[in-house]
């Protein structure tokens, strides 16, 4: 029964890589937590991964899961939630995975809106490839393969879920457990597309955007008079890259989620052992 | 008087080219005749040459044919086009009051027949019925009873109202009328109807209803010529089954979402044409290493890079055998007529589930946007058997556990087909990955385990081979010392290039090959004869390739990649030539 599931049972026996004191550990935990505290057993629950320090989750967490190939982990996602609706749809990424190469799946997830959460794991670095440069670098963030900074704005993907009409935008910081947790949970809850940006620092190859300095610059929106259900608001705080917000910062209560908007909630591993009894009216179609 | 009546209709791209064709098509197909359509279009959208071509007799039809007997021409250009189709006593209908046609040239011994088409039609209501005026034309050339022209008109306009349908019933006559009346000739054309009832479909329509028929309940796809048709014939139809179509926002995503439905426990299909296929490569290798099934439809069309997008081709055979990094097995189905597309359509999904595999399905643009007429009962729903493979529930999950009670999806069995748990299966929770693994699930670099897992999944092929019935279809003289071989829908001309070459005092032994990997072996067939020829539209011969490798024997090459197909008469000369000039070789050679 999910009423007796623990967080703990959606961890698997495997031994995580990451380095120690990597914020994915933290950004795990909370999807764990707010997985099991919203009633979701390991058994109905579906994780997919893409690649990098991200895309490990799937071996971490204990569920049904898919691995995939590098930046497509939304669709896998939106694919197995449309095939089969009760089951719970949790996606995992990288600020590279999601915004360079997967930046195409995103804006059109966001706008397709189907009832799955997804968690970004965003360092502002690559790092399984040892430490290259990212779409949320900073300008003049120095790294091998930009000596000089990317010298490029670093892309803002709250304000790419904005303007895709995402109906559920948040971040959240790893190692600010409770929060972060209660942050997942309230995407999870969400009816349509919940989406988490988490700054996971990457204490090995980013030595600018550490735990110190998000500690010493988040701005808790909860210590605001911030209502995430105003756009105007929410327009105001997304589109002000100078402020490290954490919380929700903006969320449609109105959403309707894909499946609802289009009639999608079979559980289409259900099918007859032949053809459908009316099949026969297809044929006859083409008289 | 001919055995068959080829017909056609001509114009630019916007003047309701196909949909005039069709309403031909549909009408005669209503009177008991055999219909055999072929489209001539541009990868455009209005403007540039395009044509709809009917090919009809009572016997059943299944190629084209070097011949025009009745053309419809809206301009110059559609003449000019066909003129080596048109022979002396084909009929021209064309508009002499159009602009473009006043000065039309209708070449000698041909039978020009100047209908004012546009001025009939605003007469019946409307001048944008002035090509249903063009078939009442028709009907009275052909001596075919205007009847049947309705009961198409009911169908094509029915949802518009019954006064459009009685308008273009009237514009008909009027065509006919007028024919008759100022032009009091025999055409020497007669079209002979039975009571028999047939249907009319194309290869895409035709993949997309043996979807449903075969247990398809996902489909994700991104529109490109010639595939979109699938995702069309699904759209409206697959949500009465419970079932629903992604418009995917580029091919990557395609895969990917029917990917997801697969794990999940649909069975899931995308389509695409060659470009797409390029596209897909990666996901490919992740959906054979974790063994999901999936069906992956390309049809194909001329390449490389976008090539021609609307013209026949059969260039992605080695795309679609050895596409993508890494070594992974794969099934490759490649149905040789329209009615094969249902069949086979079905028997991907089955193969698909039964040996956790991705499975392509090509059909090449001929097969795709051709249309056919069959018997209904060639479409038998009640013959289709849905076999879902080694699926485990709740109760039987216990048997592919390990000893921490932890279920193995890539067990290594004999066969090397795995259990498969969907998602909601309570104890089959796994985890599946790109990634080498272990029977878990788990990432390793293990080298034992490495070749036992590429070992086990290279096994799904062995174990096919030994179940399935990879045969190939035989048609012709069995004895033939000339043994031809092609796939996909060359199928059809060769059928009928036989008669041609049995006319001539040639007999050949005809082999059709729906299953590109893993295939039939046709060493015994090769070695009996004095002379194998692999027919196919491309220029490399890949198909041939394949052959030679497996009989280690030369074949001669017939390709076409000129973007048309194979006509029955041209492919009948050209196996002629090839057997004339090795009874040259011989002569030669003391």
């Amino acid at each position: 029964m999910s009423s007796d599931v623990r967080f703990t049972d959606f961890k698997s026996d495997a031994q995580p890589t990451w380095c120690p004191g990597c914020g994915d550990f933290g950004t795990m935990n909370g999807m764990m937590k707010a997985l099991a505290e919203t009633g979701n057993s390991p058994d109905e629950t579906f994780i997919v991964a893409g690649i990098g320090c991200s895309g490990k989750i799937g071996t971490y967490m204990r569920s049904y899961a898919l691995h995939g190939v590098h930046g497509r982990a939304l669709p896998v996602g939106a694919g197995v939630k449309l095939a089969n609706p009760d089951i719970e749809v949790m996606v995992a990424g990288g600020d590279g995975d999601g915004y360079s190469i997967g930046a195409g799946h995103f804006v059109h997830a966001v706008r397709r809106n189907v009832d799955m959460t997804y968690v970004v794991m965003d360092n502002r670095i690559y790092g399984l490839t040892k430490g290259q440069a990212s779409p949320t670098s900073r300008e003049d963030f120095e790294t091998s393969t930009t000596p000089e900074g990317p010298q490029q704005p670093p892309v803002n993907p709250l304000a790419l879920a904005f303007a895709a009409s995402g109906t559920f935008i948040a971040q959240s910081f790893s190692t600010d457990a409770q929060r972060h947790a209660e942050i997942v949970k309230q995407a999870v809850e969400h009816d349509g597309f919940g989406f988490v940006n988490v700054f996971s620092p990457c204490v090995t190859f980013n030595d600018v955007d550490t735990y110190d300095y998000f500690r010493d610059s988040i701005v808790d929106l909860a210590d605001t008079d911030h209502d995430p259900t105003n756009y105007e608001d929410a327009r105001s705080r997304i589109l002000d890259p100078g402020t490290e917000y954490q919380g929700v910062l903006y969320r449609d209560d109105d959403s309707v989620p894909y499946e609802q908007s289009h009639g999608v909630d079979a559980n289409m591993a259900d099918i007859p052992d032949g053809a459908p009894e009316d099949a026969m009216d297809l044929v006859r179609e083409f008289y | 008087m001919p055995a068959d009546f080829n017909w056609a209709v001509g114009g630019e791209a916007g003047d309701g080219i196909d949909s005039t064709g069709k309403i031909f098509a549909q009408a005669l197909s209503r009177a008991g005749r055999h219909v055999f359509t072929s489209k001539d279009f541009a990868s455009r959208i209005r403007g540039g040459y395009t044509a709809y071509k009917v090919r009809t007799s009572v016997d059943q039809v299944q190629s084209v044919v070097d011949r025009l007997d009745v053309l419809i021409a809206l301009t110059q250009r559609t003449i000019d086009e066909n003129l080596d189709e048109l022979h002396d006593g084909s009929v021209i209908i064309y508009d002499g009051d159009r602009t473009t046609m006043q000065d039309v040239e209708i070449p000698e011994g041909m039978i020009g027949l100047d209908v004012p088409l546009k001025s009939l039609a605003e007469d019946a209501g409307g001048a944008i019925m002035r090509n249903v005026v063009a078939l009442g034309a028709a009907c009275a050339v052909s001596d075919f009873p205007i009847e049947n022209l309705d009961s198409a008109l009911e169908k094509r306009f029915g949802d518009k109202g019954s006064a459009i349908v009685e308008n273009n019933k009237t514009a008909a006559r009027k065509g006919r009328d007028y024919v008759l009346e100022e032009y009091d000739q025999e055409f020497g054309y007669d079209l002979e109807c039975t009571d028999e009832n047939y249907v009319l479909l194309n290869g895409d329509e035709a993949i997309g209803m043996g979807a449903i028929a075969g247990g398809c309940r996902f489909y994700a796809g991104y529109p490109i010529t010639p595939a979109t048709d699938v995702m069309e014939y699904l759209t409206g139809r697959i949500e009465r089954y419970g079932g629903h179509v992604v418009q995917a926002e580029d091919e990557l995503a395609a895969i990917n979402l029917a990917l997801g439905a697969a794990r999940a426990g649909a069975r899931s299909m995308t389509a695409t044409s060659g470009p797409g296929i390029d596209l897909m490569a990666e996901t490919f290798g992740l959906v054979a290493t974790s063994e999901t099934p999936l069906v992956i439809c390309n049809v194909m069309r001329s390449g490389p890079s976008t090539g021609m997008p609307t013209k026949q081709e059969q260039g992605d055979l080695n795309a679609m055998l050895y596409g993508g990094h890494g070594e992974v097995p794969r099934f490759v189905l490649a149905p040789t007529t329209i009615a094969e597309c249902f069949h086979k359509t079905v028997e991907a999904f089955n193969l698909a589930e039964k040996y956790q595999i991705p499975v392509y399905l090509t059909a090449d643009l001929s097969l795709a946007v051709t249309e056919q007429t069959y018997p209904p009962e060639e479409f038998d729903m009640d013959a289709v058997e849905i076999d879902r493979g080694k699926v485990v529930d709740g109760e039987t999950v216990g048997e592919w556990q390990d000893e921490q009670g932890r279920f193995k999806p890539h067990a290594l069995t004999e066969d090397g087909v795995s259990p498969r748990a969907f998602p909601g299966t309570e104890g089959g929770v796994h985890m599946s990955t790109g990634l080498e693994h272990d029977e878990l699930g788990r990432r390793t670099e293990d080298t034992d385990m490495r070749v036992r897992q590429v070992d086990k999944r290279t096994r799904k092929v062995e174990t096919a081979e030994a179940r399935e019935p990879f045969a190939a279809r035989e048609f012709g003289d069995p004895e033939a010392a000339t043994l031809v071989v092609s796939w996909g829908s060359n199928e059809g001309a060769m059928r009928e290039a036989i008669d041609f070459l049995d006319d001539r005092g040639i007999d050949v032994r005809f082999l059709s090959v729906p299953y590109v990997f893993p295939r039939p072996d046709l060493t015994d067939a090769v070695e009996a004869a004095d002379e194998v020829i692999l027919v196919e539209c491309n220029a490399t011969g890949q198909f041939a390739d394949l052959i030679e490798h497996d009989t280690l024997t030369r074949v001669t090459r017939v390709n076409k990649y000129d973007g048309v197909r194979f006509k029955a008469d041209e492919l009948a000369d050209r196996i002629t030539e090839v057997l004339a000039d090795d009874d040259e070789k011989e002569e030669a050679t003391p």
